[in-house]
């Protein structure tokens, strides 16, 4: 029962995400925004499992946690470098 | 009886969860500046999930998915600070201006405000 309230409450969150990254005045705030909205999917997936009772789903949710982080930082390293460190430019 | 106590554990946390992830959202929602939303959003990554994740944990005990989801758990704790951190450093460094109050007689800071 509470874990129904929860994903109903992550849909919620998910939808309010969505609007700031659809009008975030500058790229930093689409980028948190699909930082938060990466870890609401994942949430999302975790209590979609224990709702259907196949708790296995957590496999899926511990890759897409690993996936999110790196996603940041690559988009972030775009950003303020201009490239994914091909000639290591990078640390200046 | 502990069946009930483990119920009333687990539906406590997840309220709490539940709790921090809508103030978490609505602050991303209704901040004024990057800054600021940050703190809302790691309020989210660390609040919320954490608290969720507690009680899913409760709810399940002491098996191989509790383990994987304490893994999750850890993991948000030391890369969402990161993640937060970066964001910040990058906006600094582009050159995105904070709102404050010796700010706000400047053009760009009432625009960002009206937006929002």
């Amino acid at each position: 029962m509470m874990m129904i309230v929860a994903i109903t409450a992550c849909a919620v969150c998910l939808v309010m995400a969505l609007v700031r990254t659809a009008l975030g005045p500058t790229a930093f705030d689409r980028v948190l925004a699909v930082n938060a909205i990466g870890t609401l999917v994942i949430l999302g997936i975790a209590l979609h499992g224990f709702i259907m009772g196949r708790p296995e789903f957590v496999d899926i949710a511990l890759l897409y946690a690993i996936l999110n982080f790196i996603g940041t930082f690559a988009v972030l390293k775009i950003f303020s470098t201009g490239s994914l460190g091909d000639h290591s430019t990078g640390a200046k | 009886m502990m069946d009930m106590l483990v119920l009333v554990l687990s539906g406590l946390s997840i309220a709490i969860g539940v709790v921090a992830l809508l103030i978490g959202s609505l602050g991303l929602i209704k901040l004024p500046d990057v800054y600021c939303r940050i703190h809302a959003v790691g309020m989210i990554d660390t609040a919320g999930a954490s608290f969720i994740i507690l009680g899913m944990i409760i709810h399940q005990g002491f098996s191989l998915v509790s383990f994987k989801l304490a893994l999750i758990c850890v993991l948000w704790f030391f890369t969402s600070p990161i993640a937060t951190h970066a964001v910040a450093q990058v906006a600094h460094k582009m050159g995105v201006k904070p709102v404050g109050r010796h700010l706000v007689k400047s053009a760009p800071a009432k625009k960002s405000k009206g937006k929002s």
